[in-house]
């Protein structure tokens, strides 16, 4: 790797601690990005001729905030400080920085960065894209790129996003462990979500969206090596690592979705799959399970068997269960009825989503599965009109082309063969 | 003797690499591994999980604490570790810069192993 390349890795990783760090002191979002970024110029200047600081982050938090200093003074025509004293005789207060945040609340101040852009008055993609840039550091350009709109339009979301999020106050103080908690849930929702606005892609769009699940995960770690004993952390950042380990099988040449039980194992992630495994371990001694958890333990039970056959659906018809308990929702009702339909057979899978048809008659995948489980029960006619229903509601082309190929199965092939999960 | 590298890198850094920069990494470290092995060098090597997935166990009281994390929270991390046979110090930390070669950022800390035992379970 060239000087450059690490020295951008650095930065990157910097950024959170350092804007978090920012934000606090200056307590506004522009004011701190900016400082930041005339920080990031200088380091660029002056970390190729001396060497790396020991500490970059305490480097860009001190630099920063004495540009941003140096900058108010000078426009408030007062005499400046000379730029280069500011930078040369940084080594002693680096260390004494260095040791003050690692006192401070560094851990509260990151989360904050991070709870600010879930502004529950934001709509989940402004977060998502709010977070992208602030947090992540990502360039509009690419993250207009990842949603899949032009550069004009997503910066206009975000730029309106930050002008709400300056004005709601969200507090300075230390978090108490309530509000503590729920910053947390909110920020573990946004990162689920940015996750699957990634995971969701098909088609031609889904390598450019994979960056979304890559800047997901680092953000989930990146919570998790701030609060190491939350189990729930632990959970998503699993469920996370075990959905993104089968990513590399999820779709055909043709960029088609290719289903779970079709999918080639040999081609997932097992470096993924094995730190995912070892989270969740972590996370059950907790004896705190919540809907990451349980989700990231219905993952590890399909990524740990090495046939499709071999999956342990009555464990994990168990667990849908536990979830329906935690977190009840007609979706988790309908994925259960698909685990269901293994044990039990179809029938009674058919009798579980009944209750469905009302909260999820605009639902994609409800008709999938209905369609699916009429199929192999050999109801020909209701299964199309089913299926019919399902390509109506398609949000995607490839959506539709894989109903399609079970349509086209009710007319070639007299062998009952349905869709065996709502999900891939 | 043999010595133990221990690798210490920023762990946000590694993370952050793409997979295929890690693979770059890895693929010049193969090479210089695959020239240890050659010569009869080369030990044991190891690339550790995120400390996100590390637990310590506490043991200075009974009964010991288990704590999620790792033991110390540094800026840079114990990533992972190889162990070779050399002659002598010089020559472990020829090694070192060989390796540094192709994974620059971090540190090694050379460490001479005192008791060794290579043994018998299968990754």
């Amino acid at each position: 790797m060239t000087d450059l390349a690490w020295i951008d890795a650095a930065l990157s990783s910097a950024r959170p601690q350092a804007l978090a760090a920012l934000l606090r002191y200056f307590r506004d979002l522009d004011t701190a990005e900016e400082a930041f970024q005339e920080a990031c110029l200088r380091a660029l200047k002056s970390w190729p001729e001396n060497g790396p600081p020991r500490d970059p982050a305490a480097w860009l938090i001190m630099v920063a905030r004495n540009s941003a200093i140096d900058a108010a003074r000078r426009r408030s025509r007062q005499v400046a400080l000379p730029a280069e004293e500011v930078v040369s005789d940084l080594d002693d207060t680096e260390t004494a920085l260095a040791e003050r945040l690692d006192d401070a609340h560094y851990r509260d101040d990151i989360l904050r960065l991070l709870f600010i852009c879930c502004h529950p008055d934001l709509p989940v993609t402004q977060q998502i894209a709010l977070a992208l840039r602030v947090v992540s550091g990502l360039s509009v350009k690419e993250i207009a790129r990842a949603f899949l709109v032009n550069e004009a339009a997503m910066e206009q979301r975000i730029t309106r996003a930050k002008r709400h999020v300056a004005s709601s106050r969200v507090p300075f103080e230390t978090p108490g462990a309530i509000e503590r908690a729920e910053r947390f849930a909110a920020v573990a929702a946004m990162i689920y979500l940015l996750f699957n606005e990634g995971y969701s892609a098909s088609g031609g769009e889904a390598h450019v969206r994979a960056l979304l699940c890559d800047e997901a995960i680092r953000l989930c770690r990146l919570l998790l090596r701030l609060f190491q004993s939350e189990p729930e952390i632990m959970g998503l950042t699993a469920l996370l690592l075990l959905q993104h380990a089968r990513a590399p099988a999820r779709l055909d040449a043709d960029g088609a979705i290719v289903l779970l039980e079709d999918q080639d194992r040999g081609l997932w992630d097992r470096t993924m799959i094995a730190e995912g495994l070892a989270l969740i371990d972590k996370a059950m001694r907790h004896r705190r399970p919540g809907p990451y958890q349980v989700q990231a333990a219905i993952a590890a039970l399909h990524v740990q068997a090495a046939r499709p056959e071999e999956t342990d659906w009555a464990q994990i018809d168990l667990l849908y269960g536990a979830l329906e308990q935690l977190q009840p929702s007609p979706v988790v009702t309908l994925n259960r009825a698909v685990a269901v339909a293994k044990v039990r057979g179809p029938e009674a899978a058919l009798a579980m989503i009944e209750p469905l048809a009302e909260p999820l008659s605009g639902y994609f995948h409800f008709f999938g599965v209905k369609g699916g489980l009429l199929m192999q029960l050999g109801r020909t006619a209701e299964a199309r009109t089913a299926f019919d229903r399902a390509i109506a509601l398609a949000r995607t082309a490839a959506e539709a082309a894989h109903i399609r190929m079970h349509l086209d199965r009710l007319v070639g092939d007299s062998a009952p063969r349905g869709p065996a999960r709502a999900t891939s | 003797m043999q010595y133990a590298i221990l690798c210490y890198h920023s762990e946000d850094v590694v993370c952050s690499w793409t997979k295929e920069e890690d693979a770059a990494v890895m693929t010049k470290l193969e090479a210089v591994m695959g020239g240890l092995a050659k010569v009869g060098k080369l030990g044991p090597v190891a690339r550790l999980m995120p400390t996100t997935a590390a637990t310590t166990l506490r043991k200075s009281q009974e009964p010991p604490v288990v704590l999620d994390g790792p033991f110390a929270e540094t800026k840079e991390q114990l990533l992972g570790f190889y162990v070779v046979d050399c002659q002598a110090l010089d020559e472990a930390l020829e090694i070192a810069r060989d390796l540094a070669r192709c994974n620059p950022g971090g540190a090694y800390e050379i460490r001479p192993i005192s008791y060794f035992q290579p043994g018998v379970a299968k990754t």
